[in-house]
């Protein structure tokens, strides 16, 4: 589904990603870890077309995405949290998933104007769902700004899933949440899983990571270190050095 | 009474040009361009009524088309550019504007006289309302009606998912991006909805004063077109509404009895009123 191709992006003289490969084949969980700094958020970004790929070659359903800007990334089916949440602060919780409303069949379903001078009653149904499912119903009236951390990270994953992605790219959907909430966090994950969405989850929290994924790739200092099995990882010497140290 | 009239044509006629300032605003773009829309739509309604012998009303509106085509233009250039770049941009093209009007000639014989745009003695005669014997009363009516069409219009567009996205753009370009919004197409559209409202706002403009020239439009009316949403607030319309009844008619008007002193308490008062409310008199939701 997602084929990276000896991808590469470098600021100025840092390799910040080097000579990436990676598949992310369609209906799998595959993690992506690795020490701070080792290029997975930018990963993230090249393939979601924050910025361009200094080379190599990403390739989505067969179609290289290259000369795509961001939001025809996001038509095209990929959508993606932040690491550092980037809600609309001052729009209201329903708003923020009202204005990701953003998928090609929403454009074909839709005219031109009931999906841009229509009112809410038209797309109740389908935010009521995505509150329901990260469990925000309850606040849908809250300005995002005032949600509590775990609630915040909850909305930016509902807003992604408001696009109807078949590819969803989580950075770090766990940083900074309790024990609690990353196993609701895991739950929502494998149901995503089940409705046939393929993700590639950046994490640090070992504890989800090993919980859901099918395959995990390790990198440090830009370049891929190891590939496997959740097992396979914790057992390979090379991951323990760089990263999981004594676990 | 004719005094009472002539304050709310002025208002009305800059709520209009305020208004084409805050839908640019909503997407975080400051714009010094809005002056430059409004003189647009000032020549060509003006010109469509007197040369061409054009009814009031369609004048308008091909003041407000020239405006949003003009707007629609500039925007795909101007809008590249961010933050204080596009400031200077803005305001290099409504001076560019400004200074075509200052050599404009266009003047054909009517009758006795020859009528039309005329440099910088500019274009005097604009008397569609007094020919057709309309009162000071009835020619602000007329304003207030395209007023108050402008701010149901804009009001409407709040509201819809597209007055969302417009302000979520002005929340967080890449986040607004990383969800599917085109930032170009929904930037541009903001500007040639600006373009339009002030183009209207010109063509009242011209036919109420029946002189206008290039110095009309300079970039002191540029300015206050920002300063309107920014005084009343981006939280709804009646935010610039506030805004230039607070700043036409309180602070020109109503402190007129102080004369010279008024000029500083004009800048002082201002300030005031950013400390007191910085988000704006009808100010948002702020967390």
């Amino acid at each position: 589904m997602l084929e990276l191709r000896a991808l590469s992006r470098h600021f100025g003289g840092v390799k910040a990603v080097d000579g990436l490969d990676l598949t992310v084949r369609k209906g799998e969980i595959v993690g992506l870890i690795g020490p701070n700094g080792s290029g997975k958020s930018t990963t993230v970004n090249v393939i979601a077309g924050l910025f361009p790929a200094t080379s190599g070659e990403i390739r989505f359903e067969g179609e290289s995405l290259a000369e795509l800007p961001t939001h025809k990334r996001l038509q095209r089916g990929i959508a993606r949290t932040f690491q550092n949440i980037r809600l609309f602060g001052q729009l209201s919780v329903w708003q923020n998933l009202w204005v990701a409303q953003n998928a090609p069949d929403d454009h074909a379903r839709r005219g031109f104007f009931s999906r841009w001078l229509g009112g809410q009653a038209g797309v109740r149904g389908e935010i009521a769902q995505l509150l329901e499912f990260s469990g925000l119903a309850h606040k849908q009236d809250e300005l995002a700004a005032n949600l509590a951390f775990g609630e915040q990270r909850r909305l930016e994953l509902a807003r992604a899933l408001a696009a109807k992605p078949r590819l969803l790219l989580l950075d770090e959907p766990a940083a900074g949440m309790n024990s609690e909430e990353i196993g609701q966090l895991r739950s929502r994950i494998l149901k995503l899983r089940d409705q046939g969405i393929t993700i590639l989850l950046i994490e640090h929290v070992m504890e989800l990571v090993m919980g859901v994924t099918d395959r995990i790739a390790v990198l440090n200092f830009g370049q891929k270190i190891a590939e496997g099995t959740p097992a396979e990882i914790q057992a390979d010497p090379l991951v323990r050095k760089a990263y999981l140290g004594g676990v | 009474m004719d005094f009472y009239y002539g304050l709310a044509q002025t208002v009305g006629i800059h709520t209009l040009i305020g208004l084409s300032a805050y839908v640019v605003l909503l997407t975080g773009q400051v714009t010094m361009a809005q002056a430059a829309f409004f003189a647009i739509g000032a020549y060509a309604a003006g010109m469509l009524t007197v040369l061409a012998g054009w009814p009031i009303v369609p004048a308008l509106g091909a003041g407000a088309v020239c405006g949003a085509a003009t707007a629609c233009a500039v925007g795909f250039p101007a809008l590249r550019v961010k933050g204080l770049m596009l400031v200077v941009a803005t305001l290099a093209f409504g001076e560019g504007v400004r200074l075509f009007f200052f050599n404009f000639d266009y003047q054909v014989a009517k009758g006795e006289i020859k009528m039309g745009p005329l440099g910088g003695e500019g274009f005097r005669q604009i008397r569609y309302f007094q020919e057709h014997g309309w009162s000071t009363g009835e020619v602000m009516l007329f304003i207030w009606v395209f007023v108050g069409l402008a701010m149901a219009v804009l009001w409407w567009f709040d509201r819809s998912r597209y007055g969302a996205v417009l302000r979520a753009v002005g929340e967080d370009e890449l986040a607004a991006q990383s969800v599917g919004v085109n930032l170009t197409a929904v930037k541009v559209s903001a500007m040639t909805v600006g373009g339009a409202v002030a183009g209207i706002g010109g063509g009242l403009y011209a036919h109420y004063t029946t002189h206008i020239e290039h110095a009309n439009f300079n970039i002191m009316l540029a300015t206050f077109a920002i300063a309107y949403p920014i005084v009343g607030g981006l939280k709804n319309v009646f935010g610039t509404l506030a805004a230039v009844i607070f700043v036409q008619a309180f602070l020109i008007e109503g402190l007129r009895f102080l004369g010279d002193w008024r000029n500083l308490l004009f800048g002082a008062l201002i300030v005031a009123a950013m400390n007191l409310r910085p988000q704006g008199f009808l100010g948002g939701r702020r967390a």
